[in-house]
């Protein structure tokens, strides 16, 4: 397991050299001056034009930024946004601990709803039940983020009035950010509502952006189950005599997990891109929307460091899945 | 131990909101998060709102919902005989705000002022670039840098702005964001702290709002000065509620969750005017959009032929699908609400058949060109594919084939600038401030050929009159100088003049004596909000 393990924490590596390599270069792919850009209508001299293109050291050569960028890196340096001018790592700092609450809180939904829908439809497979869970499933699958979000905030928030139309908490509870997570946070404020008011903001967000994930690991899990049960082991287990649901939930889910972990590993970053629609709907003080903002403005330092650091988060939920994977199959570990 | 201070602060906090649960609140749901709460580095209208317009003053200020000037930090000035000199007055009594992170000792004085300009220009101050990268835009291309010969310190409360030059419009930049004032007392507590960068995070001025907190993208809190020098505010609190999506923000103006938003989606407008718990104010905007022809190219070098051009345009008919009625047909170059708006000018008649004889007449037939299209959506212009399309079709109409260009807005910008472009370009202008100088001067004088005069327009008689008007310091003479530039600009038509836009701004019916900006600036000053 060690070697396993060992094995698959030096492919990172070389992975990270290349996503820096493609942070950088991306950014500057996109035609787009980000000085003209900042300037906008009212335009800039050439004079002035030259002196902020010096500023900002996008007027050396293409190696020589990219050499000094990895410098900076290894420092630890992630350099100042172009707009904000504030240290990068402090800005995404502040921004990700929401995008990660939505990303966990929508995770789970979509574990938990996707593995108990894909079991009961692989379990009544040909049934009403198989057929409603799969079309919703496909439904799901095919809708788009903006005008789902924008469905259920009208009905839910508008005319129901049951959720807030967008929000991390009501603007009535202020406290100062603690750990960045919004229900760790009203937690700890001890005010009270605070956490249940937090919990509120999160319904709509979760479930937008859980949909889609939620679809993928439910169609998934049903065929992985409906190959299981077709196995021999699993007629064996079942002229032993043993109940249905040890059959079932011990048997052939532990077996046909293995495929569904590595598509909610796969569905992070998935959730990712997710992020970046329903952030911008939920007014959800996120990374989606602050690198949106920085690639239309070509802040190239945003853009590099935030790519990079998403893609760290993303290799490192990877990795992670990579390593549980050897637990839950031990066969993987000797290939 | 940092957790421990945040925990204390955390507690804190809870008591004073506890404390102020009567308080009267107001929730403007904005349109995006500011770049900084220091004013002057920035050029975004979200920025300045959420800095400029709450916390701070400037010397001068615009009168609430109007273009005029009124005194602000300055209680009078006086501009010398040969419009050398700017003399200001200074109120007395003006109290900085107490935040947790400074108490002021003194009150505002000539060092606060003489500190505000001089951080942007003099290049050898350790303010003048106090954060990477930091730039004054609005102070160099206002043309104040080289404005400015020095700013003499008179007395406590005077002081006197030494000019390069006699500018009738420099007095004009004075109420511009990048002039608030800021607090000398308090950059010298950051300097001696090492901590400069925070002045454009943890702001400090004199204005109506004191800072409270920004947690990013998310929520900006403010709350009333009870010592602001023109007496405490209606409201108690004011909270921007970052809300990006148009869409969102109505539901939430809709929900009662914000009382007031800006720029909503024309298509709602109708369906917010039917609520009856919201009002919808609306307002012409301080823009023109326009089609700026290249008239060093033949055949846009003839005059004849570009008013032929104009008379082919349904503006009307661009107003309906474009601006979805939040738009009006322009005349001028300058909108409506300037005080430099010659309101006698007729516009060119919608005549295909005329248009077409004129073309035919200037000796020009089987015209071939092209009209580019901004990729970008802007208030004066909201969806400028849209807008070539209907100018190709009216185009088309008398005889004239048009090819629709686009591409990347930086590279739009630049390229529609080069003097041997080849189209005619739509375009726009928001203006800067109530000078007229900054629409018929930078948009149409000899300087911005080849930058911001897109029709690359240098025509002599316009440009004395404009010149004229910029030495002239009586403001009736300079109106009528700007009347006949606009009588020349009508005559010789280097843009084909679209439109300008509505601005409209819904609230909840419980807002009280919200004006709306010509300017398009959003503050909050003498609002209240009934029970």
């Amino acid at each position: 397991m060690l070697r396993f393990a060992l094995s698959r924490l030096l492919l990172v590596v070389p992975t990270f050299v290349g996503i820096t390599l493609i942070a950088f270069l991306f950014i500057r792919i996109l035609p787009g001056d980000p000085v003209l850009l900042m300037a906008g209508e009212r335009g800039v001299s050439p004079e002035r034009h030259a002196e902020l293109m010096a500023q900002f050291g996008f007027d050396k050569p293409m190696w020589r930024q990219y050499v000094d960028y990895i410098g900076q890196l290894l420092q630890g340096n992630f350099g100042h946004s172009f707009s904000t001018k504030r240290p990068v790592l402090e800005e995404f700092m502040a921004r990700f601990p929401a995008t990660l609450e939505l990303a966990l809180c929508a995770i789970v939904l979509a574990t938990v709803l996707g593995v108990a829908a894909g079991i009961l439809a692989a379990v009544k497979r040909g049934s009403w039940i198989d057929q409603a869970t799969m079309g919703t499933a496909l439904v799901g699958y095919s809708m788009p983020i903006f005008w789902w979000a924008l469905l259920l905030i009208i009905l839910f928030s508008t005319s129901l009035g049951w959720t807030p139309v967008s929000g991390r908490i009501a603007l009535t509870h202020y406290f100062p950010s603690v750990t960045g997570f919004m229900l760790v946070d009203s937690l700890l404020s001890g005010r009270p509502g605070a956490f249940a008011s937090a919990v509120h903001h999160l319904v709509l967000p979760t479930i937008v952006l859980a949909t889609i994930p939620l679809a993928v690991i439910a169609r998934q899990t049903r065929s992985a189950m409906l190959e299981v049960l077709g196995e021999v082991y699993m007629m064996t287990a079942r002229s032993k005599g043993l109940s249905p649901s040890r059959v079932i939930g011990l048997h052939a889910l532990r077996n046909a997990l293995i495929p569904v972990v590595t598509t909610i590993g796969l569905q992070v970053s998935v959730l990712m891109g997710g992020a970046i629609l329903t952030e911008t709907i939920f007014s959800w003080p996120g990374i989606g929307k602050w690198m949106i903002d920085s690639i239309s403005r070509r802040d190239y330092q945003v853009v590099q460091g935030g790519l990079l650091l998403i893609a760290a988060m993303v290799m490192l939920v990877n990795l992670t899945v990579d390593l549980l994977y050897g637990l839950v199959n031990p066969r993987v570990r000797h290939v | 131990m940092k957790l421990m201070k945040a925990l204390l602060t955390a507690t804190a906090m809870t008591f004073a909101v506890a404390g102020a649960a009567q308080a009267k609140t107001l929730v403007y749901c904005s349109e995006g998060s500011p770049e900084g709460f220091d004013p002057a580095p920035w050029t975004a209208g979200t920025s300045f709102d959420a800095s400029s317009r709450t916390i701070y003053n400037r010397l001068i200020e615009f009168a609430p919902g109007s273009t005029e000037t009124v005194p602000g930090l300055a209680e009078s000035w006086e501009t010398s005989d040969d419009g050398m000199e700017i003399t200001f007055h200074l109120r007395q009594g003006v109290k900085f705000h107490t935040t947790p992170y400074f108490t002021p000792t003194r009150d505002f004085n000539a060092d606060d002022v003489i500190f505000s300009f001089m951080r942007q220009l003099d290049k050898s101050s350790p303010w003048y670039e106090y954060a990477p990268g930091i730039a004054w835009e609005y102070f160099d291309s206002t043309g104040m840098a080289t404005a400015i010969k020095e700013i003499v310190r008179v007395d406590d409360h005077t002081v006197k702005f030494v000019l390069t030059r006699a500018d009738a419009t420099i007095l004009a930049t004075f109420p511009m964001d990048f002039a608030s004032i800021v607090s000398k007392e308090y950059a010298d507590q950051l300097d001696a702290a090492g901590t400069r960068e925070r002045l454009n995070t943890h702001p400090v001025g004199t204005g109506a709002f004191t800072f409270v907190d920004y947690q990013q993208d998310a929520v900006i809190r403010y709350q009333a000065f009870a010592d602001y020098w023109d007496g405490k505010q209606p409201i108690d609190d004011l909270i921007f509620a970052i809300t990006v999506d148009p869409g969102v923000r109505q539901q939430k103006l809709v929900a009662g969750e914000c009382d007031i938003i800006p720029y909503p989606n024309p298509a709602d407008i109708e369906g917010m005017k039917a609520n009856p718990d919201l009002t919808v104010m609306q307002q012409e905007g301080f823009n023109i959009g326009y089609l700026a022809y290249n008239t060093r190219q033949a055949p846009f070098d003839k005059p004849e032929v570009r008013r032929a051009l104009n008379k082919a345009i349904n503006k009307q008919a661009i107003i309906d699908a474009v601006f979805q009625g939040t738009g009006q047909a322009a005349v001028a170059p300058l909108p409506p609400t300037s005080w430099g708006y010659n309101d006698q000018l007729v516009d060119d008649p919608y005549d295909p058949a005329a248009a077409r004889a004129e073309l035919e007449a200037a000796g020009v037939s089987g015209l071939k060109m092209k009209v580019w299209a901004m990729p970008v959506q802007r208030p004066y212009n909201p969806n400028a594919r849209r807008m070539a399309e209907l100018i190709q079709a009216d185009f088309a109409a008398i005889g004239v084939e048009v090819e629709i260009v686009s591409m990347e807005w930086g590279e739009y910008l630049a390229q529609s600038s080069a003097l041997d472009r080849d189209g005619a370009v739509l375009l726009g202008w928001t203006g800067d401030n109530a000078d007229p100088d900054n629409f018929l001067a930078v948009l149409l004088g000899c300087d911005g050929v080849g930058s911001n005069n897109r029709a690359q327009w240098c025509h002599q008689p316009y440009e004395d009159l404009i010149q004229k008007a910029k030495t002239t310091f009586d403001q009736e003479e300079r109106k009528k100088l700007y009347d006949e530039a606009q009588v020349i600009f009508k005559q010789e038509a280097p843009w084909a003049t679209i439109a300008h836009s509505i601005v409209t701004m819904p609230m909840r019916n419980s807002v009280q004596n919200f004006k709306q900006d010509p300017l398009g600036i959003h503050r909050f000053v003498g609002v209240d909000k009934s029970e």
